[in-house]
């Protein structure tokens, strides 16, 4: 069946027996998750959305360490917060499989950075798997459940978001019923890391690795195509674009191609006996220079004084994705093959085509909170740290409430310094789901070091950017789920030791204003929670949408809802400014910005005829 | 064998996803091998989606710039925006429909006049098929079926190795039972214009 490469992963999961999945979310990695999720509701699954990253590890690891096979996902970035517990948990290892998938985004996507995720391999001394194909997303999960076994140690999979968000025809495999139940035997003295104990564990994770390395000369996964004198190298999507290439250029008798699909630790034996039988290496794989600079390592060692080369001189980048044409010329460039471009249309001369960036939704109750802000914040030179989530999309004008980002949970940390070295007022926004993430941190540290900001927490119910995940502060009920606990910010806020704690609603537009002012006006730490539903799930989760709004005739063309709002339920049509009914979901924000009070409820039977 | 590459783009909530996810059913009712991509992470939040369907015997998920067979534009400025994709032998499909992008409500850009747009796309392509599917769509009795009229359209070139029957029995598989009638009547409507255009 056609499955989407998160899918695929999803059901390699269940077809490995898996009994134990936790994850925060994060674009690509979050159909799988998804997928877990709602599988979990109808099986002996166990599964969490975890507070962060890191806990999802930890829980995960004590699972898989009490001999329950265990799988984890995240985005890239992700791994960054899960990194400590990872590492040392390399040197404690596991009992039960135990997966951790990470979803890189080369050319970023839908991320801050394009780091390449296998230098965690190599950093935490973890086996590394990296599928090429939706099918072997699927295959490789139980392949990875299994070497995990073989080490006793997590095993990191790795995408990127072309094998996470690309369709394909999968064969499925049998389903493992998942062993959910384990037990955890107490041997302090290799289970808990203190000097004397890791000094040896380490020794231990070495030997496990040397092990690994055995296991990957002699891997399915890592195969060679074809016996000529020109050797390619290649991992992850690169393979098809390779493959495609040599095939179009129809060099297959002229190549060999080596696929490492095990490729930490990296098949030495195999590597340095591939370079002997080639006259000239080429390297093929995005992101940084793993392979490559291993290759070329391997080479020294053996003598051989063939070429290698990827991403020096005018080749390959370690910028961005690659594509099947640009893969297609380096071949031949490098070989020396003649080649012409498939010569793409000319596109100079074409008028120049209008933008279309990603916004806020209409009647988004971030939009309500940042108009509310800049109002109460007029006159004042402001700093707007911002966090990871939809508000981030604040940072285009008109709304341009967003000066600073660095990754999940950094607003409230980041107000800390801007605050203490600059005279402007520090305004910092927060989501929900990012408060509890990492947020917290950084709002102790501001009321310890006695900080002056003010943090804006945008409490929408929901991680709506990747997709309306639950998350600590959920009411899961609205889910039609039991059996979870619910944890209210502003009682964490107030037990935080903060004085001036104010919790609004966005959409009454003048009592926002007040209470910002009055809370940016404190000396000190002071937090504004502003709750209101996100739109988009309050649809999705079929609550009662409220009445869409018109413009009438008493319109004087001032165009503040426009111009200051930039709702995308508005269009200009002849000139003047238009709501479409269909878009509009009637969060009454622009009515209260009308300087005429123009813009008045759609009557109940005009609604209904529409 | 021979490798049909197929781009798509629209806009967030014009139902790219689904279009695409029956022409791969319905490369899977021919035995037909597809490899298919998408990018919709802020679909919902009204950018620019695109899907790349690759079918025959490539493994690449993706297509290049000029490497296009056919595109498919379910909005006529995205179409545009997507002519880097195509060469001077590309088959392009394209509603004439504008939604217009928020910053030209703003002030901050001017919409391509549409007489133009089709002029350059002709200019540069193999063939150009455009119309309004947003009409057809209203006709057809779902305004929602943009993507049912512009999948009857690309149909009608025969571009695809697989037949309209094809799709449409796909329809039957992946769209919901009570918008099945008029997304049928949508195909057609498209199907039909791309004939007479």
């Amino acid at each position: 069946m056609l499955l989407l490469g998160n899918e695929a992963i999803a059901r390699g999961a269940i077809e490995a027996g898996v009994a134990f999945a936790s994850t925060y979310p994060g674009t690509p990695s979050s159909e799988i998750s998804l997928n877990l999720f709602q599988m979990s509701h109808e099986s002996d699954l166990y599964f969490e959305y975890s507070t962060n990253e890191k806990v999802s590890i930890e829980v995960a690891a004590a699972a898989a360490k009490s001999g329950v096979r265990s799988m984890c996902m995240m985005k890239h970035v992700g791994l960054n917060v899960a990194a400590d517990p990872l590492i040392t948990l390399a040197y404690i290892g596991v009992k039960a499989g135990m997966v951790v998938i990470t979803a890189d985004d080369p050319f970023m996507f839908s991320s801050q950075n394009e780091q390449d995720n296998r230098y965690y391999a190599k950093l935490a001394g973890i086996p590394l798997v990296e599928p090429s194909s939706t099918q072997e997303a699927k295959d490789l999960i139980g392949y990875a459940f299994e070497l995990s076994e073989k080490l006793n140690e997590p095993v990191i999979f790795r995408t990127t978001t072309r094998i996470n968000h690309s369709s394909g025809i999968v064969e499925l495999g049998p389903i493992t019923p998942p062993v959910t139940r384990g037990d955890f035997t107490k041997d302090p003295l290799n289970l808990v890391p203190v000097p004397v104990v890791a000094r040896k564990l380490h020794v231990k994770l070495l030997k496990n690795l040397e092990t690994g390395r055995e296991l990957a000369e002699k891997s399915e996964y890592n195969f060679t195509r074809g016996d000529g004198p020109w050797g390619i190298i290649c991992n992850g999507v690169s393979y098809n674009y390779v493959d495609d290439a040599v095939r179009e250029l129809g060099i297959e008798d002229k190549t060999t191609v080596l696929r490492l699909g095990f490729s930490y630790p990296l098949p030495e034996d195999l590597i340095k006996g591939f370079l002997e039988k080639c006259e000239k290496v080429l390297v093929v794989e995005e992101g940084e220079p793993f392979l490559e600079e291993a290759t070329k390592a391997f080479a020294h060692e053996a003598s051989l004084s063939i070429p290698v080369n990827g991403k020096t001189g005018d080749l390959f980048s370690r910028l961005y994705e690659y594509n099947p044409a640009l893969v297609r010329k380096c071949i031949a460039q490098y070989f020396g093959l003649p080649y012409t471009e498939i010569k793409a249309t000319d596109v100079s001369g074409i008028p120049d085509i209008p933008q279309r960036p990603p916004t806020l939704c209409a009647g988004c109750s971030h939009r309500a909170t940042f108009y509310a802000v800049k109002k109460a914040a007029e006159g004042m030179e402001t700093i707007y740290p911002s966090d990871i989530g939809c508000y981030t999309l604040g940072l285009l004008p008109p709304l341009s409430t967003a000066d600073f980002l660095v990754c999940m949970g950094s607003s409230a940390g980041t107000a800390c310094g801007f605050a203490q070295v600059t005279d402007k007022k520090v305004i910092a926004f927060i989501g929900d789901s990012t408060f509890f993430h990492s947020g917290i941190p950084g709002l102790v540290n501001a009321v310890f070091n006695s900080h002056n900001y003010t943090l804006v927490i945008l409490d929408n119910g929901t991680t709506a950017m990747t997709g309306h995940q639950p998350h600590p502060g959920v009411d899961m009920t609205k889910l039609n789920l039991d059996g979870y606990g619910r944890i209210a910010i502003e009682p964490v806020v107030r037990a935080l030791g903060i004085q001036h704690v104010t919790t609004i609603k966005p959409y009454k537009v003048k009592k926002s204003i007040e209470a910002i002012r009055e809370a940016i006006l404190y000396d000190g730490v002071s937090v504004v929670i502003s709750e209101e539903i996100c739109a988009l799930y309050s649809k999705a989760i079929k609550e009662k949408q409220r009445r869409p709004f018109y413009v009438s005739d008493k319109c004087k063309d001032h165009k503040n809802c426009l111009m200051e709002l930039a709702c995308p339920a508005f269009y200009v049509w002849e000139d003047r400014v238009k709501i479409d009914p269909n878009m509009c979901t009637g969060c009454a924000v622009c009515a209260q910005v009308c300087p005429e009070n123009a813009i008045l409820p759609v009557k109940k039977e005009t609604a209904a005829a529409k | 064998m021979d490798t049909t590459r197929l781009i798509i783009v629209a806009v967030g909530g014009q139902g790219n996803l689904l279009a695409s996810s029956v022409l791969g059913e319905a490369a899977l009712l021919s035995g037909i091998s597809l490899n298919m991509s998408e990018i919709h992470g802020m679909a919902q939040r009204g950018g620019v989606v695109e899907s790349s369907l690759v079918f025959g015997g490539a493994r690449s998920p993706i297509i290049a710039d000029g490497e296009a067979d056919v595109l498919v534009g379910f909005e006529p400025a995205e179409t545009l925006r997507a002519l880097g994709r195509c060469n001077q032998n590309t088959v392009v499909i394209t509603s004439l429909a504008p939604l217009m992008p928020f910053t030209v409500n703003i002030g901050q850009g001017v919409y391509p006049d549409l007489d133009e747009l089709q002029a350059q796309i002709r200019d540069r392509t193999a063939r150009l098929i455009a119309f309004n599917a947003a009409t057809l769509a209203r006709k057809s009795g779902n305004v929602l079926s943009v993507n049912m009229v512009l999948l009857g359209a690309l149909a009608q070139t025969d571009i695809l190795p697989f037949s309209a029957d094809t799709i449409k029995e796909a329809m039957k598989r992946k769209t919901k039972k009570a918008f099945l009638e008029s997304n049928l009547n949508a195909f057609d409507l498209g199907y039909q214009a791309a004939a007479g255009n």
